[in-house]
């Protein structure tokens, strides 16, 4: 049984409308109008038990809308939903008891005590015995290495530590699955890498189903084999990541390094992007004799052999485009629609 | 039972020590609370002067009843519910297998405690300043009043928690407790003993949930007439009532509610 099913999941909901001034305001007091919004349009997709999926999209594009809906928080406006069996609007014990969300923007920690106090109560909450509670807490806490930050009000945490201790209460109960919204939210590269370690480890050692939506494309390339694609409320991809990349950014990136006394030594940087360079590809960058230009897959033999033949190259290399611009190319040119 | 009393104990303990943070801001809560010593002063100064249905010890005596009545049925949860439904932060709470009410009462009751010193030090203060008004209630006196507090505390949160549902809704739900907070100032004995009301003002009062926020606690306390019977009446059939409504309008409210922000 899958662990996520999800069937032509959709929510709409109404925005009040105001216009601006105080003829925007009077009118807007006697009489209300609303725009219906539909955040996420017919989404199906299913999660086997134990994988990781990223779940990817523009902001606005409906992934926490998505991910409320299968935690429970909002009730879908349309399509069914089932999480471990269960439909988590019904927001039953043994589905909370199975599931976790957890927000990189939002805490559930008391800020001014310890977290080991919030811990306490989370532990209460989900029925675990002291001793189960203390192993469990030891356990978490060294996979994370906040032993020490655990007597210590959550207010004089960094904010990577504080994310920390929030995954720990997150995960204190052991839960099936895991919603991730943004768990590495403004932390440094050092606690990113910290917390994408802990979940593969999490994941491996409890086979846990993880849903993750990050901006961090590191995030997701290090953790997910599988991505979900979300644009403006519809589910447009549903597959690996090299095939996403195949499917909507069908470009390679060439690096070249050209000689410093070839004909171009004559031209201006902006001459030669503009005047030269622009003519085999898009030019990326252009610093000095490096340069770095995207060229469509099909037209990529032709363009390294005319590059060879025009100029005076150093070096070349020809590579996939880092995944953030790809990914952030698709979205911003529409390139989905 | 022994799970019911580790989530009591749990709740109880951390929530303790989240309010024993806040102790000097507490010192000025409960300083807010002395309202009732200002009409303490005016009755006072009426009953020296005119017959007003009280002796002068015995309006000090019931203010001071009062004031202890006002401080242990203090409750805010309404501003803490619209804030989180308002922010998202209703979310995470969400997300657990125990009804969020927990959360909001084990931080009343806990506060409750941790304002007890500072209740005490003020009555004994009222004491040093009006010797005459000093005297030792019986025990049965003592335990009517606590009986009757928590009763009161409950009733008055219920009751709040109730208008807080309506948070899914307004998002200012606070406004409707403010218009209620007019009737309590009144029909609650707050700001005068029930026993100087005129009859038909005072038998109808006692229909609504209002005086047994304070007037009865503090009636109980100072040896004052209480019928116990109707006590007990109206404020259990107030208690159902809007312990019904409150179950209603959260499992509608669920439905309304978008985690804004979160």
């Amino acid at each position: 049984m899958a662990a996520i099913a999800v069937s032509g999941l959709s929510k709409t909901y109404p925005v009040a409308v105001k216009e601006p001034g105080w003829k925007g305001t009077i009118s807007h007091f006697f009489q209300r109008r609303y725009r219906l919004v539909q955040a996420v349009k017919e989404v199906s997709f299913r999660v086997e038990p134990g994988e990781i999926v990223g779940f990817l999209g523009p902001n606005g594009a409906g992934k926490t809308t998505t991910l409320k809906m299968l935690t429970g928080l909002i009730h879908p406006s349309a399509g069914e939903v089932n999480v471990v069996g269960y439909e988590p609007f019904q927001r039953q014990p043994e589905f909370l008891q199975a599931i976790t969300l957890v927000m990189g923007q939002k805490q559930q920690l008391l800020w001014d005590l310890p977290a080991l106090d919030s811990l306490k109560i989370n532990a209460a909450v989900y029925g675990l015995t002291d001793k189960e509670a203390r192993s469990r807490i030891g356990e978490l806490s060294e996979m994370l290495a906040v032993e020490k930050q655990l007597t210590q009000p959550v207010r004089k945490l960094s904010l990577g530590e504080r994310m920390k201790a929030e995954l720990l209460a997150a995960l204190l109960h052991r839960p099936k699955v895991l919603f991730l919204d943004e768990p590495t939210l403004g932390l440094d590269i050092n606690a990113q890498m910290a917390v994408r370690e802990f979940l593969r480890d999490y994941n491996e050692r409890y086979r846990a189903t993880v849903i993750l939506t990050s901006h961090y494309m590191a995030d997701i390339t290090a953790l997910a084999e599988r991505v979900l694609l979300i644009y403006q409320g519809g589910l447009i991809y549903d597959g690996n990541l090299d095939g996403l990349l195949v499917r909507f950014a069908p470009y390679r990136e060439i690096k070249l390094e050209l000689a410093r006394d070839g004909r171009e030594r004559d031209l201006s940087e902006r001459e030669l992007s503009e005047r030269v360079l622009s003519s085999y590809g898009e030019v990326r960058s252009l610093d000095g004799c490096s340069v770095r230009l995207l060229v469509q897959r099909e037209q990529l033999t032709q363009v390294v052999a005319r590059l060879l033949a025009d100029f005076d190259v150093v070096d070349l290399t020809v590579t996939d485009p880092p995944v953030e611009e790809a990914i952030g190319r698709v979205f911003q040119t529409g390139a989905v629609a | 039972m022994r799970q019911l009393w580790r989530k009591i104990s749990a709740f109880l303990s951390v929530y303790y020590a989240y309010m024993v943070e806040y102790r000097a801001e507490l010192l000025f809560w409960v300083l807010s609370g002395a309202f009732p010593f200002i009409l303490m002063g005016i009755w006072i100064e009426a009953a020296r002067t005119t017959d007003v249905g009280l002796t002068p010890v015995e309006f000090a005596r019931y203010f001071l009843a009062a004031f202890l009545a006002r401080q242990f049925s203090v409750v805010w949860v309404i501003w803490d519910f619209e804030r989180e439904v308002v922010e998202g932060r209703l979310s995470p709470r969400l997300l657990q297998p125990i009804d969020p009410v927990w959360h909001h009462a084990a931080g009343h009751v806990s506060e409750r405690l941790a304002r007890v010193p500072f209740i005490l030090a003020i009555a004994a203060f009222v004491f040093l300043i009006y010797p005459e008004a000093a005297w030792l209630p019986s025990v049965g006196n003592v335990l009517g009043f606590a009986i009757a507090a928590i009763a009161a505390f409950a009733l008055r949160f219920l009751v709040q928690y109730t208008f807080a549902m309506f948070a899914f809704w307004t998002e200012r739900a606070s406004a409707i407790d403010q218009f209620w907070f007019l009737f309590y100032t009144f029909l609650s004995g707050l700001i005068a003993p029930l026993e100087v009301f005129p009859p038909l003002v005072r038998a109808i009062a006692l229909w609504t949930p209002f005086p047994y926020l304070i007037h009865i606690p503090a009636s109980l306390l100072v040896g004052l007439p209480v019928n116990v019977g109707q006590a007990v009446l109206v404020m259990g059939g107030w208690g159902l009532v809007f312990g019904l409504a409150n179950r209603w309008l959260w499992r509608q409210g669920l439905k309304q509610y978008s985690g804004m922000g979160a």
